[in-house]
């Protein structure tokens, strides 16, 4: 049994995340799109979880290097004969290299993790508030930067014409393969490390674990799998503006961790499932095409109502933190 | 360079922003003082303020600011009971993440109401002629400018005698730095938070009539903006403390109106880049605060 339990808190999620994608490989087009973006939400919440549920330093930045992937994948994957008409303005090596989508995805990924390194490198010395606003500015400065430096994207307007590759298939794969490196680095000695400086900062410390390093390496693979999520998404969406991977993504990205439960990977999963689960439900129930005829701003108010609930009632979230475990037997 | 373009007009422009970013810091400094709560919602009891100041737009303006206050403050109330009460023992980052669910819902709950005449917005224009400049000295001023800097000073006077003078201020006082320790001493745990959630509520229907003079169309998203970076401004200035807070809240009001006004005009789009670039800077030299004491130990 011993053998067995951790590889169930990896099995765990995979299984959910290949349901939710076998479901996506045969709904209708239009219903294709939810549970796209259910699987999608699963891999930023998960890469959110590398370093906030590890360390337990909250992060608000986390999304800046999910807009810095998306854009990276986004603007490198525009066809080249129609790029120098929608971003007249791009830095040449920008304007004149196309690359395929997996590329792209991987350019996402080392985008990602080198902007978290260089963040890291200094930010990782704080901790609680400070370390919480310092990373909400990141999150300020990126996205104002994308949304007002021409030669890096397409600063206000919609970026469009990505092709949409994130299909069933491309989603799952990609998602599966992000909780499996969330896994393994939980498993690993740098996770056990983190998470000991999590439980007890000054005992770490006194043992000879560098919390510095420790925290900028998950700060790094978090940036890194984030960027990968982004990559995702904008091939998912097809066109993307800043406003997308904002406030609002880092918001509900942060309180789908919260709800499911902040320090496992299991939590991550299922709090990313339910809230975008619920979400889709209302949107389709508001469109009228689901049970009931709801009216219009629904979805929004049930789902704020939910999130608070759960955090009121029960603050540990839905599974209090802990990975998926089989039922014991009780003799 | 930089002395020749900053002139007194951005002076008085960054004074006047920096006041009110001081209210709602007091508002926000307060409230963490007695429950270690940061309230992101709080932007959220401005825009109901204020939605209420739009829909009571035609009452006499007495009316409709005292509406503004009384559903403010009832608000603030309710969320006290209803949220952060049981909330008290979590840790930090639970409390947040909740108030931010709550600042969802109250902004969906407003868009919910609002959107029912099929338009986003509405108009508050009953107080608007606060909004018209006067010219002093040849530097245009609106009176709303003027209004807020004389608020924000009385208001910040009052409370200062109050923590200082009255019982319930000492009270207040001793929760913000030991709440155990308080509590053990004989100190009426609810009463005092309740009294300190009233008083930012009290600030924050100041604000919202404040900020709705200046720009009077209402949105879901009012004062959301200003919440942040407010929020922001007070762990730079250092949270523990109310005045360190409250210092924070104006320095960050004052300095993005001086960077403002000192940018090229075609540069002024990356005003949250150069701001938020001396937010960092300042967290990492000065961790607990820009006025706080020596380096804190870490609190989440």
């Amino acid at each position: 049994m011993r053998r067995i339990e951790p590889v169930v808190a990896l099995l765990g999620p995979v299984v959910l995340v290949a349901i939710v994608g076998v479901l996506a490989a045969t709904a209708s087009r239009a219903n294709e799109i939810y549970f796209l973006s259910a699987i999608v939400a699963v891999a930023m919440v998960a890469s959110i979880y590398v370093f906030v549920g590890n360390s337990g330093v909250l992060s608000f930045g986390q999304i800046s290097f999910v807009a810095v992937g998306a854009f990276a994948a986004g603007v490198l994957t525009v066809p080249g004969q129609s790029k120098s008409f929608v971003l007249p303005d791009l830095f040449p090596f920008l304007r004149d290299h196309t690359v395929g989508n997996i590329v792209s995805l991987g350019i996402a990924a080392v985008a990602g993790a080198i902007l978290a390194a260089l963040v890291g490198l200094p930010l990782m010395r704080l901790s609680g508030l400070a370390a919480g606003i310092a990373t909400f500015a990141v999150l300020e400065v990126t996205h104002n930067l994308l949304r007002e430096w021409t030669r890096i994207g397409p600063g206000a307007t919609t970026l469009s014409l990505v092709p949409e590759t994130t299909g069933a298939l491309q989603a799952t794969l990609g998602t599966i393969v992000v909780l499996t490196i969330v896994w393994l680095y939980g498993r690993s000695r740098p996770g056990r490390l983190l998470r000991a400086t999590r439980e007890d900062s000054a005992a770490a410390q006194a043992v000879g674990v560098g919390v510095h390093r420790q925290r900028l390496l998950a700060f790094t693979l978090s940036g890194a799998l984030c960027g990968f999520a982004g990559g995702l998404y904008v091939h998912m969406l097809g066109s993307i503006t800043t406003e997308q991977v904002y406030l609002e993504l880092t918001f509900l990205t942060l309180a789908m961790l919260v709800v499911g439960g902040l320090t496992s990977l299991w939590g991550a999963v299922v709090g990313a499932l339910t809230i975008s689960g619920l979400d889709s439900l209302l949107a389709k129930a508001e469109a009228g095409t689901f049970l009931w005829d709801a009216p219009s701003g629904t979805r929004l108010v049930v789902v704020g109502a939910v999130m608070a609930l759960v955090l009121v009632l029960r603050p540990s979230g839905i599974t209090g933190g802990r990975e998926l475990t089989l039922p014991r037997r009780s003799s | 360079m930089i002395v020749a373009t900053l002139d007194a007009q951005t002076l008085v422009d960054a004074v006047g922003l920096g006041a009110i970013y001081a209210l709602m810091a007091v508002g926000i400094g307060l409230v963490f003082g007695v429950l270690r709560l940061v309230n992101f919602a709080y932007g959220q009891l401005v825009m109901a303020g204020a939605y209420t100041l739009a829909f009571t737009a035609d009452w006499p303006a007495v009316a409709s600011i005292a509406a503004c206050f009384a559903v403010v403050i009832t608000l603030s109330l309710v969320l006290e009971r209803s949220v952060f009460r049981p909330l008290r023992t979590q840790s930090p980052a639970v409390m947040l993440v909740t108030t931010f669910a709550v600042a969802f819902l109250l902004q969906s709950v407003a868009l919910v109401i609002d959107v029912r005449d099929g338009t986003i917005g509405e108009p508050a224009g009953s107080i608007g002629g606060l909004n018209r400049a006067v010219s002093v000295l040849g530097v245009d001023v609106r009176r709303v400018t003027i209004v807020a800097v004389v608020v924000a000073v009385i208001a910040l006077g009052l409370l200062a005698l109050l923590l200082a003078r009255t019982t319930i201020g000492l009270h207040m006082r001793a929760a913000a730095t030991d709440f155990r320790t308080a509590r053990l001493l004989g100190v009426r745990a609810d009463r005092v938070i309740g009294f300190a959630v009233v008083l930012s509520g009290v600030l924050a229907a100041i604000v919202a009539v404040i900020l709705t003079v200046q720009s009077p169309l209402v949105a879901p998203d009012f004062a959301l903006k200003e919440t942040i970076v407010v929020l922001v401004g007070v762990v730079v200035g250092g949270i523990d403390r109310l005045w360190t807070a409250t210092l924070g809240g104006f320095a960050i009001g004052f300095t993005s109106g001086v960077i403002n006004g000192v940018l090229p005009t075609d540069k002024t789009v990356f005003l949250p880049s150069a701001v938020f670039a001396l937010v960092i800077l300042v967290l990492l030299l000065r961790p607990a605060g820009l006025f706080g004491r020596a380096p804190a130990a870490e609190r989440v």
